[in-house]
């Protein structure tokens, strides 16, 4: 009896864990960085760097300055094409992100490379494509080849691109009538 | 001129009355018309020639992406690979090298050896089958025969490797799905090298055939600036003659310890965009036998990978060289077994800017020639 009411030996506690080893970060590739240098001392206010990888580089622009930051890029550096545009949807954000990812073809140094182009447009909860505050600047101007893929983001996340000649469906049945599909809200049947 | 319609009726969506000329007709060719595959172009034509062409794209739009948020990264393998049947190496090639990057797994060496020969054979179906469809719209029945014919050679063989003929989900995150046969090598390099036999003689009958280059030649002439201009990939670029393989260029896998060629001509009509595709399969033949040769003859040939594996809070875009050209795979992953968003940036949908640009101009019996050289696949514009 008495024993069971002894309280249990106090629990040892466990020594600190050591810290784990700081992790070196890998160094930041200077051939990389000197691009990206080249637009954000040109746009310092404006953009933000991502991440420096290896061959692959992110800048995010505010979306005021997305074509002025194209043209700059497209006029200044090898980058000559558009290989892809990403659309994102972030609920939480209210947000949804442009993505588009740049290549060279005329330049063999910068044939490995790939600048991705980043910006946020403002979410409407009832998106209303073409008529609401989820507008960007279209960059087919600057980068022909985003034509399509600008089509296809404007059907498949609402976003309006601005000065594009041709925001139509492109992948789409005519007579969809539902919500852009890519956005998260918009649910599979039976998931 | 005919008086304009009154401003408050409503019309039915689609239907042009404005500016209608009674010279242009328009036309539908698709989706169901044989020679555009799943696709519509409507063009308009003034007497014979085009001068305009839309086209139509999203009769296959399956929805890969939205599929994929909802399944994890293991699960996603089989869908990802519908896009393009008989190119289903490639395509799912930067898929699994996004998926490894994510997770931070290492290949073995000899994993990597055979994902070559796999993507390599891959390619060789892929373009047989093209070439096949080339052919049979260009009226050359024989050229339809002949590929549909060899590419079961590699089709046998790509059954060996992978158990399956045509959908094969071999690649895994961390290496391939399950080993090469017994004799594999023997195998392989007897039938590679009778397929190199076999598909030099496609020159005698199809590429040196004056019909074809009359066809074919001074169609459908897309220049070098243009084709950087528009973004175009793949064979398109390359028969416009700008060097670019990603296979040399960014070599993933063991590409860079292979001695890879890449084929570029300078002419960018539709001839030389059919011919850079067939060059390609002859220097997949000499990429195979390199690569038999060098593949470490036993050892481990994936990586056990934890089951469900979460991706780290980051993004990735890997791309390769596909049968068609560039296939670029974005993925966002937010530390959840399935990606936050996953992006397919394929080629047929890159190329196909260079469509309308193509077509106006040109005469409309020469469009098969000049919609099938841009090695256009419907199913993987649309994903």
């Amino acid at each position: 009896m008495s024993t069971s009411e002894t309280t249990p030996p106090p629990k040892e506690i466990p020594p600190p864990k050591a810290a784990p080893p700081e992790k070196t970060k890998p160094p930041v590739p200077a051939f990389e960085k000197s691009y990206v240098d080249q637009i954000t001392n040109q746009f310092s206010d404006d953009v933000e760097v991502e991440y420096i990888k290896e061959n692959r580089t992110r800048v995010n622009v505010k979306k005021e300055k997305i074509a002025e930051v194209a043209k700059f890029i497209k006029d200044n550096t090898p980058f000559d094409h558009a290989e892809s545009v990403t659309g994102v949807d972030f609920p939480e954000d209210k947000e949804i992100g442009v993505i588009y990812h740049l290549g060279s073809y005329t330049d063999p140094t910068y044939s490995k490379q790939v600048l991705a182009l980043a910006t946020r447009v403002p979410r409407e909860e009832n998106p209303n494509p073409g008529n609401d505050s989820t507008k960007l600047q279209s960059l087919r101007d600057m980068f022909y080849s985003v034509e399509f893929h600008e089509r296809e983001i404007f059907e498949m996340l609402g976003v309006y691109f601005e000065g594009h000649p041709d925001n139509r469906r492109l992948l789409l049945p005519e007579d969809w009538a539902d919500l852009p599909p890519l956005r998260k809200d918009f649910k599979n049947r039976g998931r | 001129m005919a008086e304009q319609v009154i401003p408050t009726k409503k019309m039915p969506p689609g239907l042009q009355v404005e500016n209608v000329d009674d010279r242009i007709m328009t036309l539908n060719v698709g989706p169901q018309h044989p020679g555009s595959g799943h696709m519509r172009i409507i063009v308009k034509i003034d007497g014979d020639y085009i001068v305009d062409a839309d086209p139509d794209p999203g009769y296959v739009h399956r929805g890969e992406e939205k599929m994929a948020e909802s399944r994890n990264y293991i699960t996603n393998i089989p869908h990802l690979e519908r896009p393009v049947i008989h190119d289903s190496c490639n395509i799912l090639y930067p898929y699994i090298l996004g998926v490894e990057d994510l997770v931070g797994i290492e290949v073995p060496e000899r994993a990597k050896y055979v994902r070559v020969i796999a993507a390599e054979l891959n390619r060789c179906i892929y373009i047989q089958y093209w070439l096949a469809i080339y052919g049979i719209f260009l009226g050359h029945s024989t050229m339809f025969m002949w590929p549909t014919g060899d590419r079961e050679l590699l089709i046998d063989l790509m059954e060996k490797i992978t158990g399956a003929r045509v959908t094969h989900a071999y690649f895994i995150p961390g290496g391939v799905r399950n080993d090469v046969p017994a004799n594999f090598e023997d195998v392989c390099l007897r039938q590679v090298n009778y397929f190199e036999k076999r598909i030099k003689e496609y020159a005698d009958i199809f590429y040196d055939n004056p019909i074809l280059k009359a066809r074919t030649e001074d169609t459908g002439v897309l220049s070098r600036e243009d084709a950087i201009r528009l973004g175009t990939t793949g064979s398109v670029l390359r028969a416009s003659g700008v060097d670019y393989d990603l296979r040399i260029k960014e070599p993933y896998d063991v590409y860079d310890e292979l001695d890879v060629h890449t084929n570029v001509l300078k002419e960018g009509d539709s001839y030389a965009r059919s011919k850079i595709p067939w060059l390609d399969m002859l220097e997949s033949c000499n990429i195979i036998r390199q690569a038999l040769e060098k593949m470490p003859k036993s050892g481990s040939i994936r990586k056990k990978l934890k089951p469900n594996p979460k991706g780290r809070n980051d993004e990735v875009y890997h791309r390769v060289e596909s049968g068609r050209g560039s296939a670029g795979c974005h993925i966002i992953s937010r530390e959840k077994p399935e990606p936050y968003r996953l992006k397919l940036s394929v080629s047929s949908f890159r190329n196909l800017i260079a469509l309308p640009y193509l077509l106006k101009g040109e005469k409309l019996g020469n469009m098969p020639a000049v919609y099938w050289s841009l090695n256009y696949w419907p199913v993987e514009a649309d994903r």
